[in-house]
C-alpha cells in the first residue's frame, strides 16, 4: 500500500458557494487510496455534501462559487475535465433517490447514463441484467422506480452509477431515508463493492456505530475544516475533541472513555469502537 | 390513575383490494405516554397510525380517541385532537413564512386574532425559532424545517402527537433537540406517539415500544423488555442500540442482571463489577 498512487488528491481545496461569505470548505488535505473505504462526519453544514460534490466534478464546473486548490482524480485534475466525463469515473448517490429518479423503468433509469455515452443497444441490456444482478435486483428492468422500496431504491441508483464503471462510489448520507433493511441492503451493496471490486468508497454518515463497522478510515469535518482523518479507533478516541463540535461517538467507545475517566480500567491506547471490539477488551479485563 | 387516550379494540384494517394491513390490533396508550412504534416498511405501522386522528378507520373492530369511537367521527374534529406531523416537512408546509405557516392551524380552527397570535407565538418560543420567524420555510435547513413541521402542528394544540420519523434527517445535535422536545411536549401533558427506527430514541425517550411484523403486533412492552428479546428483535431485522448489544454478550462473563438501554447505565454496571474485581485481586 506505501507505495501506491492515491485515486483522490485534494490540496489545499477551500470553496465558498457564490453570494456567501463563509467557506463552505476550507484547506482541505487529504489523500484516498484505491481500495479504500472512508466515512465523511460532521454536523449539519459542516461541508460532507459540498467535499463529495467537489470529487465528481460538479464543484467547480456546475455549481456558482470560488475554488482554490486542486483536486485530482484518478489522476485527472477536476477543473479541466467536463462532469460528463468525470461520471465515469466517480459514481454518486444522493440522500433522497425521489431527487435522482426520472425514468419510468428501472432499465431506463440505469440506461440513462450509458445512452449518454454512446453505449450500444445490446451492449447496454448486457450491463443493465449484470448491475442488477450484482445488486440484488435480478430481473427487475421493467419495474418502476417508483414502485421499489426505499432501499431497493438506493440500490438501483448503485447499480446506475455501477454501469459506468467508477473507481468512486460517493453516497451522501444513503440511507437516512431507510428503514433498517434497507440500510442493511445498501451498506452491505456498498461492502461488497468495496471488497470484491476494490471499488473506493466514500460515505457521508451520521450512523458512527454503523461507520466504526464498515470504514477503513473516517474523515471528520466541522464547519468546513478538517479536524480527524484516521482509522475509526484512532478518530473515535478523541471522545472529547468529537463531544466539543457535537459530534458522538459509537456507544461502547464512549463506554470505554468514561470507564477510564473514572478510574475503573485503563486504556493507553484506542479505545474500542465495534462490540467486537469491546466484547475483547472487557472479556480479557476479568481475564476470559 | 392512568387515563386511555386512544384504545384499540381487536383492530382490522383491510385496503380495498384485499391487503391486510392491520388484524387483532389490541392496544391502550395512556395520557402523557411516549409511544414508540417500530417495524419495518409494509409491517402495518402508518397504517395503524392513521386510525388515531381518523385519516384511516377500521373495517372491523373499535377505535377509541379520547373516549369516543373514531368510525363516525370527521378528520377535521380527530385532527383537533391528534396531530399528524410527516417524516418529510415538504409535504406539510407551504406558507410564505414561518410565521403564516404557524397562525395557519390556529386560524383554520375559527380562533380570534388574537388568540392565533398567542398560539403562534408560543409555538415559536417552545420550539426556539426566534431567529427565524421571517424566513421562508424552504430557506431554512431541512433539521429546522422539521421542527417547524412539529410546531405548525403544535399551533392547533392536539392531544396526541404522531410524529413520523422525526430524527432522519438530523444530526447528533439536532437529534438531541428532537429528544428534548419530545420529553417537554410529554411535561406539558401531550401524548407523543413515535414512528421511528432511531434505536436510540427507543431507547432512551419513549415509554413504551409496540413492535410490528406483518400486520400484528408482535411485541408491546417497556424498551428494556423489548431490546433484551433478541429473537422477537431479530425475526423482524430490529438491531438493538450497540451498548445493549454490548451488555447481552458481557451478561456472562461480568453476571449483569439487566440489558443496558444506554451508556449510563452500562458504565454503572461495569463500575460496580470492575470494582469488585479489583478487590478480590488485590
Amino acid at each position: 500500500m506505501d507505495n501506491q498512487k492515491p485515486i483522490i488528491e485534494i490540496k489545499d481545496l477551500s470553496y465558498t458557494y457564490a453570494a456567501t461569505e463563509q467557506y463552505a470548505l476550507r484547506s482541505i488535505n487529504l489523500s484516498i487510496l484505491e481500495g479504500e473505504y472512508v466515512a465523511l462526519l460532521g454536523l449539519n453544514g459542516s461541508g460532507k455534501t459540498t467535499l463529495q460534490l467537489c470529487l465528481n466534478g460538479v464543484i467547480p464546473n456546475m455549481v456558482m462559487g470560488e475554488m482554490e486548490g486542486e483536486v485530482i482524480i484518478d489522476g485527472v485534475d477536476t477543473f479541466e475535465y467536463p462532469v460528463r466525463e468525470m461520471a465515469k469515473t466517480v459514481g454518486m448517490v444522493f440522500d433522497n433517490p425521489d431527487y435522482q429518479i426520472s425514468q419510468l423503468s428501472v432499465a431506463e433509469e440505469i440506461a440513462l447514463g450509458l445512452e449518454n455515452i454512446g453505449t450500444s443497444y445490446e451492449e447496454m441490456r448486457k450491463i443493465i441484467a449484470e448491475v442488477l444482478e450484482y445488486v440484488g435486483l435480478p430481473g427487475y428492468e421493467e419495474r418502476s422506480p417508483y414502485a421499489l422500496s426505499g432501499g431497493q431504491q438506493q440500490r438501483m441508483m448503485i447499480a446506475a452509477s455501477l454501469a459506468m464503471h467508477p473507481k468512486i462510489l460517493a453516497m451522501d448520507e444513503p440511507t437516512s431515508n431507510l428503514d433498517p433493511i434497507g440500510k442493511e441492503e445498501v451498506f452491505a451493496v456498498a461492502a461488497k463493492l468495496n471488497k470484491e471490486r476494490k471499488m473506493t468508497v466514500i460515505v457521508a454518515e451520521h450512523e458512527v456505530d454503523v461507520m466504526a463497522e464498515y470504514a477503513d478510515r473516517i474523515v471528520v469535518l466541522d464547519k468546513g475544516e478538517m479536524i480527524l482523518n484516521g482509522t475509526p479507533e484512532f478518530v473515535f478516541s478523541q471522545v472529547d475533541v468529537l463531544q466539543k463540535i457535537g459530534l458522538r461517538v459509537p456507544q461502547v467507545t464512549e463506554l470505554a472513555y468514561r470507564l477510564h475517566q473514572n478510574h475503573s480500567i485503563q486504556t493507553d491506547g484506542n479505545l474500542p469502537v465495534t462490540v467486537d471490539g469491546a466484547e475483547a477488551m472487557f472479556k480479557s479485563l476479568i481475564g476470559k | 390513575m392512568a387515563e386511555p387516550i386512544v384504545v384499540c379494540k381487536d383492530l382490522w384494517h383491510t385496503y380495498s383490494g384485499g391487503i391486510v394491513a392491520l388484524q387483532k390490533v389490541n392496544l391502550s396508550i395512556q395520557k402523557g405516554e411516549i409511544i414508540g412504534v417500530v417495524g419495518q416498511n409494509g409491517s402495518g405501522k402508518t397504517t395503524l397510525v392513521k386510525h388515531f386522528n381518523g385519516l384511516l378507520k377500521p373495517t372491523q373492530g373499535i377505535v377509541l380517541v379520547d373516549g369516543e369511537d373514531t368510525a363516525p367521527l370527521k378528520i377535521q374534529y380527530l385532527s383537533k385532537k391528534v396531530g399528524y406531523v410527516f417524516q418529510n416537512p415538504n409535504h406539510q408546509l407551504f406558507a410564505r413564512t414561518i410565521e403564516l405557516e404557524l397562525q395557519f392551524g390556529p386560524e383554520n380552527q375559527g380562533l380570534t386574532a388574537e388568540a392565533v397570535i398567542e398560539r403562534r407565538e408560543k409555538a415559536i418560543e417552545f420550539f426556539g425559532l426566534q431567529d427565524i420567524r421571517q424566513s421562508h420555510p424552504y430557506r431554512i435547513g431541512f433539521p429546522l424545517r422539521k421542527l417547524v413541521g412539529m410546531a405548525a402542528i403544535y399551533t392547533m394544540q392536539p392531544k396526541v402527537f404522531i410524529l413520523d420519523e422525526p430524527t432522519t434527517g438530523q444530526d447528533n445535535v439536532t437529534t438531541r433537540t428532537v429528544y428534548r422536545l419530545i420529553r417537554q411536549l410529554r411535561d406539558e401533558g401531550s401524548t407523543v406517539v413515535c414512528v421511528s427506527h432511531d434505536m436510540i430514541l427507543l431507547a432512551e425517550v419513549v415509554d413504551r415500544v409496540v413492535v410490528l411484523r406483518n400486520s400484528l403486533i408482535i411485541a408491546d412492552a417497556t424498551p428494556r423488555e423489548v431490546f433484551s428479546d433478541y429473537e422477537m428483535m431479530q425475526s423482524t431485522h430490529l438491531l438493538p442500540p450497540q451498548i445493549t448489544r454490548l451488555s447481552r454478550r458481557l451478561k456472562e462473563p461480568y453476571g449483569l442482571n439487566r440489558a443496558a438501554l444506554n451508556v449510563d447505565e452500562m458504565v454503572e454496571d461495569l463500575t460496580l463489577k470492575l470494582s469488585k474485581v479489583a478487590v478480590e485481586r488485590s
